[in-house]
């Protein structure tokens, strides 16, 4: 989230549009209607299926699955053609001015640069125009036909309200009257907020659906600003610190690069992960990259660490390619992985084509599980049709404390790092993950002491300290994280201070500042909130320097005042000559005439609504799910050209539309989380969803015979499963280029483990994701339906 | 704060009990002849961030002799403001479970069942494992000649639901190993 | 009693049917879940399929499809409604089992119940709930022993939405007409109050988005039956078959209703 929780307080239109919070953010609700209770602010539900948050919303608007860039796109031409967006904003903080390379072009769903055998772009036509001295030009009046703001016009002017709701399957008043209630947030004194999770991000589409609404947002000039922000609603307790930490393929903590095989130097590593700016005005906040991956490397080898070794940079792994979740199990399928660690996941359920990653975990020679209770990964060898006699897997289930038997901190959607104490001893023989990895890492130095094996000095030579053996202790991990003036032995007071000379010490730069001299401060539980806007300061620690609401620049006109004086974030005091309110996402005493730009971290200093970073192309386009019983009507790209058909093992079937014509889709509820392992052990939850279900309109029911209650069979190409029918009005089919289209949910949280159990809806859900995240499609697939098993 | 701090029922029991004489011009505890204490306000009362989504919300775990006896919204908090939803109203039963894991288990290859073993025995066989797979999968250069120096056969998965500093000893540890298959539940 | 009347104010249109106040309701009484075997799905999110000796509240679902094909899910917790007139309390031959307690609250004791099963059949709400295992009766009883020492019901705690208020009945009722206007400007023509007058006035009243008939369950027009007003308001009292006690109610009862049977899982 680039706001936080309570700060749904302060908007004026919410919309949520591929999350569902009040079912699975329910604290989220608390907030949204106190700002409908407060400033009768309106909410508005986007979804294919009308959910417990429809219930609560002041619109509801119906979208087939998978096609949200189309409807967000038709938002995005809806704000253009009606210069609903805020001049001043756009022109002064976005790169709406900036001109484009004359070799950028578009034409039938690709962009300039495509190549059709690798499926990648070459991105060199998508750049800026530089003057003489390397500076993008730009043009302020947004006029000249290759500046960014002309093309975004251009681009949009497709999605017109006919063509987006033949494909949306959306009534066109509704469409309407969602584009005008959200659009009329780009008066600079109204905020309009966006709350989105994995209804997004599970799509072969999903990294352009949040850029989407990023663009609209930013032309709405609602980023920076209290009550507006692009929120994701994080779906697990610790996914944003998990993240934040790094444990994903592609980072190291605090969003570092993970070097790869052509990193032959740390100097080239740092060139390459070090953008440049030549702007003079710009910040360029990333031009300090080096200190951070120093300071990290300090932190990690410690005295080991030297300007001669290149501060042991040679110990890390260098990556060749991706290693992201779909990717692991198919090397898993193909016998190239031996041995898996999973720390409170649950694959089995939770994977894409989860058959086939149960069948992968065959291959292992072995598996750790770490939890709290019996997974479905845990028990694969004894799961329903295997037969344990020919899995040869040695399998270790190690019982974990839980959360509240442990002590530490963890992050939340709104990035506030809280503390958590100890509040009963372990369960049992059960032990602190911490525990575990810390008795883990002690015997294997112990092993490669006395018998080192080919390169044992990444090993050997790691710093590791985690207090006792046998107690270690959050607090030393979180000091270490925040990091450690070693001449003088002192906690840093934040990142500001991180070197890369080797003078500092620092596990997490954006956790700098999390535990000071000052003391542990993601423990503080001070109720102020000085600028009434519930930012609370002072109640806990919040990533990056406490800052409560990021891009806060941008809540400010290019003079330091706030768009709206009665929801002032940050403001420049002239006598005093600093910024107050929030900690400012700008120099503290740098003053707005210096216009410096107002998104640091962009070497442009201007958030972009042109992007050249992506694989997909600078700007959202719609292209149809992988499987989509439909054809694009708006190019003849149906899918995203980008996505990766690499995953292709017996078991990874597509499916047609003849054999599958209907249109399914998965979901978390709120009784139950994430993959069910918890909570389908606990009995008072258990009763509340007790089975697995399918949601389906009464008119597919009524064509297929099934009665409400009676149980079905779902199938896809890669299998079937059980589900009790829901026959609800909740569901309608979709009127698609005057054609029905049936569409069915399926919640994602059964399986076989636990009190109450069920077939995991994973079993459906194909190999398939978004071509930067590689996240799996979950969120549109095909399937049939029928009464019986 | 320190975990021995009383006055966590007080703060509750204040922020209830001030609401109600605040809406109702007087305080029910006085009024109530019957009244009896309840068993918490003899707990001691330690507090934790709700295991489930990622609002964060704060609960109170009151506690008797060591054991769980309640759990309840912390209405300190300024986000759920003593406020939980299912999920977290039902923390008490979590800690309570029958169903728990209090035990190493172990099946060995083949086999159809569990096996209870020590922490010791499966520490000791896990990092051999741990050991025998890195060193047989292990890359030191790609068929290009570049150093690479990774553990191509083992992935380590998870992480979403643990402690801040439980990850990055995580990250730490898995790097340290030349593990390059490394992902979580932020993917999936 | 001198005190203002206390009670539980739930704004149907703000609830998200999260269910917490399910859960709050088993975790602070520590009542188990239902048996597993009746673990079913009922073609809804709906369950457990109904109250229960160990399930002292529960959230209703009902789909509302409006004219013109819009559609509406309307959410209603239900549990003890804390009548003024209460049949329970007139009906109840044991007076340390059911009784009004100090701050005003109609208390279920199931300790002293005999298990004579007078209020289960004669509630117009069909709350309280007989264990037949235990023969004792069982029903919320709003958190008595939270409110006697000064903390609120741990439903309206627990309530993410804050759907559920507790606080003196007078200003909750203020606070729903206003509620309900404001519901009324907002394109709800039929947004009501329920309970101000039901029974006597209800000590739990609902704001209701549309009318009362589109809530499953809820009755239209709840009334003390008329056996118990006839039997315990004017027979009684007047000693006209006092020496027949109890039974004398029951015969009554019967000749007036015929037998009661209290449906399970189909409301």
């Amino acid at each position: 989230m680039t706001n936080h929780w309570i700060d749904l307080k302060n908007s004026d239109c919410i919309i949520v549009m591929g999350s569902n919070a009040a079912e699975n953010h329910p604290m989220s609700f608390r907030w949204a209607l106190r700002a409908r209770d407060e400033r009768s602010a309106r909410i508005i539900s986007v979804d294919p299926r009308f959910t417990r948050t429809s219930s609560l919303a002041d619109i509801y608007a119906p979208l087939r699955s998978g096609t949200d860039i189309a409807f967000i796109g038709g938002m995005i031409n809806y704000c253009l053609q009606n210069q609903l967006y805020n001049q001043e904003y756009v022109v002064e903080y976005t790169n709406a001015g900036h001109l484009i390379s004359e070799d950028f072009s578009f034409s039938e769903g690709l962009f300039s640069g495509y190549d059709q055998t690798a499926r990648k772009y070459d991105n060199a036509s998508w750049a800026y125009q530089l003057d003489e001295n390397g500076v993008p030009l730009e043009d302020k009046t947004l006029q000249n036909p290759h500046c960014v703001f002309q093309l975004l016009k251009n681009h949009f002017s497709r999605y017109d309200v006919d063509t987006v709701c033949k494909i949306t399957g959306t009534p066109r008043e509704k469409f309407l009257e969602v584009a005008r209630t959200f659009c009329a947030t780009g008066d600079p004194r109204k905020a309009g907020t966006i709350m989105y999770a994995m209804g997004w991000t599970q799509h072969t589409t999903g990294t352009q659906i949040i850029r989407a609404f990023a663009i609209l947002q930013l032309l709405l000039g609602n980023i920076g600003i209290a009550g507006g922000g692009v929120n994701a609603l994080r779906g697990e307790p610790n996914v944003q610190g998990s993240t934040d930490y790094a444990l994903l393929f592609h980072l190291l903590p605090g969003y570092l690069k993970v070097p790869v095989d052509k990193d032959t130097s740390l100097q080239a590593y740092l060139d390459r992960c070090t953008p440049v700016s030549k702007d003079p005005k710009s910040v360029n906040y990333w031009k300090n990259y080096p200190k951070f991956m120093i300071s990290l490397l300090k932190a990690w080898y410690g005295e080991n660490a030297t300007a001669e070794n290149e501060f042991c940079f040679h110990l890390l792994p260098k990556a060749s390619g991706n290693y992201s979740h779909m990717s692991i199990f198919q090397s898993m399928y193909q016998g190239k992985i031996k041995g898996l660690f999973c720390w409170g996941q649950n694959p089995a359920v939770s994977g894409p084509n989860a058959l086939m990653e149960q069948k992968a975990l065959e291959k292992l020679d072995w598996l750790v599980c770490t939890d709290i209770f019996e997974t479905e990964t845990s028990i694969f060898w004894k799961r329903p049709g295997a037969n344990p006699g020919d899995i040869k897997t040695e399998v270790f289930l190690l019982p974990a404390a839980s959360s509240s038997e442990k002590e530490g901190s963890i992050s939340n959607s709104g990035r506030w790092a809280q503390w958590r104490y100890t509040c009963e001893q372990p369960q049992g023989e059960a032990r602190s993950d911490l525990w575990i990895m810390n008795s883990l890492m002690l015997r294997l130095k112990r092993l490669y002491a006395q018998d080192p094996g080919p390169f044992p000095d990444p090993i050997t030579r790691l710093s590791w300290n985690l207090g006792s053996a046998d107690k270690p202790s959050a607090a030393v991990v979180a000091r270490e994280i925040n990091g450690y003036d070693l001449s003088s032995g002192r906690l840093l007071d934040n990142f500001t201070q991180c070197q890369d000379n080797g003078t500092t010490s620092c596990g997490n730069w954006l956790y700098s500042g999390s535990y000071t001299e000052a003391g542990n401060l993601m423990a503080r539980r001070g109720k102020d909130d000085p600028t009434g806007m519930g930012l609370y300061p002072n109640w806990s620690w919040c990533w990056p320097l406490n800052r409560r609401i990021i891009y806060n620049r941008a809540s400010c006109d290019t003079q330091g005042r706030p768009w709206d004086p009665d929801r002032a974030v940050i403001w420049w005091n002239e006598a005093m000559q600093q910024w107050e309110g929030d900690v400012p996402d700008y120099g503290k005493k740098v003053p707005p005439k210096n216009n410096a730009g107002a998104f640091i971290m962009k070497t442009e200093g201007h958030a972009r609504l042109f992007g050249m970073d992506l694989a997909d192309g600078p700007f959202p386009e719609h292209y149809e799910p992988y499987e989509s019983p439909v054809d694009n009507i708006l190019s003849s790209q149906q899918i995203n050209p980008c996505v990766f058909l690499g995953y292709n093992t017996d078991l990874d079937k597509k499916g047609n539309q003849r054999e599958f014509p209907i249109v399914a889709t998965t979901y978390r509820i709120t009784e139950h989380w994430q993959s069910g392992i918890e909570t389908r052990w606990q009995p008072w939850l258990c009763e509340l969803m007790p089975e697995m279900f399918v949601e389906l309109s009464r008119e597919l029911a009524k064509e297929k015979g099934i009665s409400n209650g009676d149980l079905c069979t779902v199938a896809s190409a890669r299998g079937s499963i059980r589900a009790v029918a829901v026959v609800t009005a909740r569901f309608r089919p979709f009127l698609v280029d005057n054609r029905v289209v049936h569409q069915i949910g399926l919640p994602w949280c059964y399986g076989y483990a636990g009190l109450a159990t069920g077939d995991p809806a994973n079993i459906l859900t194909p190999n398939i994701g978004d071509p930067n995240t590689r996240i799996p499609e979950y969120k549109a697939f095909l399937c049939a339906i029928r009464k019986g098993v | 704060m320190d975990l021995s701090r009383r006055g966590f029922l007080k703060a509750s029991g204040a922020a209830a009990a001030s609401a109600a004489i605040g809406s109702l011009g007087f305080d029910l505890s006085g009024v109530s002849a019957y009244t009896h204490p309840l068993k918490i306000s003899y707990a001691k009362e330690t507090t934790t961030i709700c295991p489930f989504c990622s609002c964060g919300c704060s609960i109170i775990v009151h506690t008797v002799d060591g054991k769980v006896i309640n759990t309840e919204g912390d209405p300190d908090s300024p986000i759920n403001e003593g406020a939980l939803c299912a999920k977290g109203s039902a923390l008490y039963q979590e800690a309570h479970s029958e169903y728990r894991l209090r035990k190493v288990r172990y099946r060995a290859p083949g086999s159809s069942t569990w096996e209870e073993k020590d922490w010791d025995w499966a520490l000791d066989r896990i990092s051999r494992n741990v050991k025998n797979t890195r060193d047989n999968t292990f890359v030191t250069k790609t068929s290009d000649g570049l150093i690479v120096n990774r553990t191509e056969g083992i992935a380590n998965l998870g992480g979403a639901a643990i402690n801040n500093e439980e990850c990055y000893i995580l990250a730490k540890l898995a790097r340290s190993l030349g593990f390059v298959n490394l992902d979580h539940q932020a993917r999936v | 009693m001198s005190m203002k009347r206390i009670g539980l104010l739930m704004d149907t249109s703000r609830c998200l049917a999260c269910r917490a106040c399910q859960v709050a309701c088993k975790q602070w009484n520590k009542l188990p879940a239902e048996p597993k075997e009746s673990w079913k799905t009922r073609g809804s999110y709906e369950n457990p399929a109904d109250l229960s000796p160990v399930t002292w509240t529960r959230v209703r679902f009902t789909e509302y499809e409006q004219h013109g094909g819009g559609v509406e899910w309307l959410f209603r917790k239900l549990q003890c409604m804390q009548c003024q007139d209460a049949t329970c309390l007139k009906v109840c031959p044991e007076k340390k089992a059911l009784y009004r307690n100090q701050d005003g609250l109609v208390v279920l004791d199931s300790a002293y119940c005999t298990g004579c099963g007078y209020c289960t059949q004669n509630c117009p709400f069909e709350i309280p709930r007989f264990d037949a295992k235990e023969r004792r009766t069982f029903k919320c009883n709003m958190c008595y022993d939270r409110i006697a020492n000064g903390l609120i019901p741990a439903c309206a705690k627990a309530c993410p939405a804050q759907a559920i208020q507790f606080g003196p009945r007078n200003e909750l009722i203020e606070k729903a007409h206003q509620r309900i206007q404001a519901l009324k400007g907002k394109g709800f023509p039929e947004a009501s109050l329920y309970g101000e007058n039901e029974c006597g006035g209800l000590g739990v009243i609902y704001i209701l988005k549309y009318g009362r008939s589109k809530y499953e369950g809820l009755p239209a027009d709840p009334k003390v039956p008329l056996s118990v007003k006839l039997w315990k308001d004017w027979l009684k009292p007047v000693g006209l078959a006092s020496f027949l006690g109890g039974l004398g109610f029951v015969v009554f009862h019967y000749v007036l209703h015929g037998p009661k049977i209290i449906e399970k899982g189909g409301d």
